[in-house]
């Protein structure tokens, strides 16, 4: 008892101002009391479990909110950092920001049928949070949730990036749940609408080593040149590997194992991540949903007509 | 600082290094000793925030210790242990944002690290704040040396990389290294632990644990003592 006299003298001098405080001094006589009540009486323990839940919790929540806007840059950064990676423009000192004002353009578009949505701010738009909102979401037929989303964002921000007035790519962004946790990531597609440039997961929380493997550079470099939609002109169409009602139907999706190159219908595969299949298959769907009928295919099939017409 | 350090404090700070160090000699906070060792950045940045994690909490759970019920002892500890870790967790996403984001749960897990536990438990229930502290540091320390020991190797032959930096060149990159893939996995972690321990046992054989049982010979089986 005497070291903890000792211990709350500094701190009585620091009060000194609180002192003349009569609710200060009413605190003062009930804290006194409390404190000489024997540790396992019922009072005391109670009294230390909501003391000590109050001084934590404003601790807590000080520390969340003073950092909070650092915390929100960091993310917005974080985010720009993420698109450029995808599109490749990423190089190792490469000031963020001027490059992703430069280079990517972001649009909405509208998913059920495919234009774009002019009276939005695209820079100001968040889809994660229109995905929330009763007024911006549209529910999920449970058939066709693929995804395991359950709900969906009317609009979609996508990010065109253009060189020269030429649009060099497009980045999709998808998300759907894998094992542990949904993952947030971006597909980024060549002009055609068709071939794969690459693909990164920035929000994520599968198995380290395992599922989250999906952020590995080596295997996200194997999605590069890989085809979303199956094509009409395949052998593999006539060897019966894809039916006729498959075509145009978004293909793409991990295997187990490998990819054996020299078989047919390579392209649409990228090898599974070894050790998570419950992962592989997550990704796998969230890719058909977003590239299918649900999803960017009413868009897609715009961008590839527009430019069909314009050659 | 003389005057600070006195014979106790410098005990608490020094022997958890070798002589009681938590993980090789207690053999706590191993689990995390095996995931966030694969490059020594992240295993930097978890050494600093266990530290300082284990050094508050103890020195908050000893300034309270004479007031602590004792049957919410435990829940009282993980209270203050669990508030500081969110504060470190939240001050690591405003300033070290990608460093956080490699350790993701990793730094949340603190909470369950057994070292901070085992020091709030065994030490500041006892003894006062700032000899609390001091110990909290210590043993910080003593976790912090064996992961930068351990992360020196895996990042050193996983990669040939240190803190980022090429040591080895690779044999991809035209150099003459090709890195051992195992050392980036965690079971690689157990191995140098491993090692280390056998190494720490060897010199300082007082650290060997007494075998629990002894294996008794043939001539005594049917008819040994119980």
């Amino acid at each position: 008892m005497l070291e903890n006299k000792q211990s709350s003298n500094p701190l009585n001098g620091l009060c000194a101002a609180l002192d003349k405080n009569e609710n200060y001094q009413k605190f003062k006589v009930y804290r006194d009391k409390v404190l000489a009540l024997g540790n396992d009486s019922l009072e005391k323990t109670i009294a230390i479990a909501v003391s000590l839940c109050l001084v934590c919790a404003v601790l807590v929540s000080f520390a969340a909110v003073a950092l909070k806007p650092l915390q929100v840059g960091n993310k917005a950064a974080d985010m720009k950092k993420n698109i450029l990676d995808v599109a490749g423009l990423l190089e190792e000192g490469t000031n963020v920001d001027s490059a992703f004002a430069d280079k990517i353009e972001a649009k909405v578009v509208d998913l059920a049928t495919g234009d774009y949505v002019d009276n939005i701010n695209a820079d100001e738009f968040d889809q994660r949070k229109a995905a929330k909102d009763p007024a911006q979401n549209v529910a999920i037929p449970k058939d066709k949730d693929i995804a395991h989303i359950r709900v969906k964002a009317k609009y979609a921000k996508v990010f065109i990036v253009k060189e020269g007035g030429v649009t060099k790519s497009i980045i999709l962004p998808m998300h759907g749940y894998g094992l542990w946790s949904t993952l947030y990531g971006f597909l980024s597609l060549d002009a055609d609408g068709q071939t794969v440039q690459s693909i990164n997961f920035y929000d994520q929380a599968e198995t380290p080593g395992l599922g989250g493997e999906v952020v590995n550079p080596n295997w996200r470099a194997l999605w590069k040149g890989k085809k979303v939609y199956a094509e009409t002109d395949q052998p593999s169409l006539e060897k019966g590997l894809i039916a006729e009602a498959d075509i145009g139907e978004p293909a793409l999706a991990l295997i187990k194992g490998s990819v054996d190159t020299s078989k047919p219908g390579a392209q649409y595969q990228v090898d599974g991540l070894a050790g998570a299949t419950l992962t592989s298959n997550g990704v796998s769907n969230l890719v058909r949903y977003w590239m299918g009928e649900e999803g960017f295919a009413p868009y897609l099939k715009k961008v590839r007509t527009v430019k069909g017409a314009k050659s | 600082m003389s005057a600070v350090l006195n014979d106790e404090t410098k005990k608490v700070l020094v022997t958890p290094l070798v002589n009681d160090n938590p993980i090789t000699l207690q053999v706590l906070g191993i689990c995390s000793a095996l995931a966030v060792t694969s490059q020594m950045s992240t295993s930097l940045i978890m050494a600093l925030a266990l530290t300082l994690v284990t050094a508050f909490s103890s020195a908050a759970i000893s300034a309270i210790r004479n007031h602590i019920p004792s049957s919410i002892r435990i829940i009282v500890q993980m209270t203050i242990i669990a508030s500081l870790v969110i504060v470190v967790d939240q001050i690591l996403k405003a300033f070290a944002y990608d460093v956080s984001k490699q350790l993701s749960v990793f730094v949340g897990l603190i909470i369950t690290n057994c070292i901070v536990m085992g020091r709030a438990e065994g030490y500041a229930m006892k003894n006062p704040p700032l000899e609390s502290f001091m110990d909290g540091i210590g043993n910080g320390l003593g976790y912090s040396l064996i992961l930068i020991i351990v992360a020196f190797f895996r990042e050193t032959l996983g990669s040939g990389k240190l803190l980022g930096i090429e040591v080895f060149k690779l044999v991809k990159d035209g150099g003459w290294y090709d890195p051992n893939g195992l050392m980036l996995l965690p079971p690689s972690a157990f191995f140098i632990i491993g090692l280390i321990i056998w190494g720490v046992r060897q010199w300082k054989p007082g650290q060997a644990e007494k075998s629990e049982y002894k294996i008794m010979s043939i001539a005594h089986g049917e008819g040994g003592h119980h």
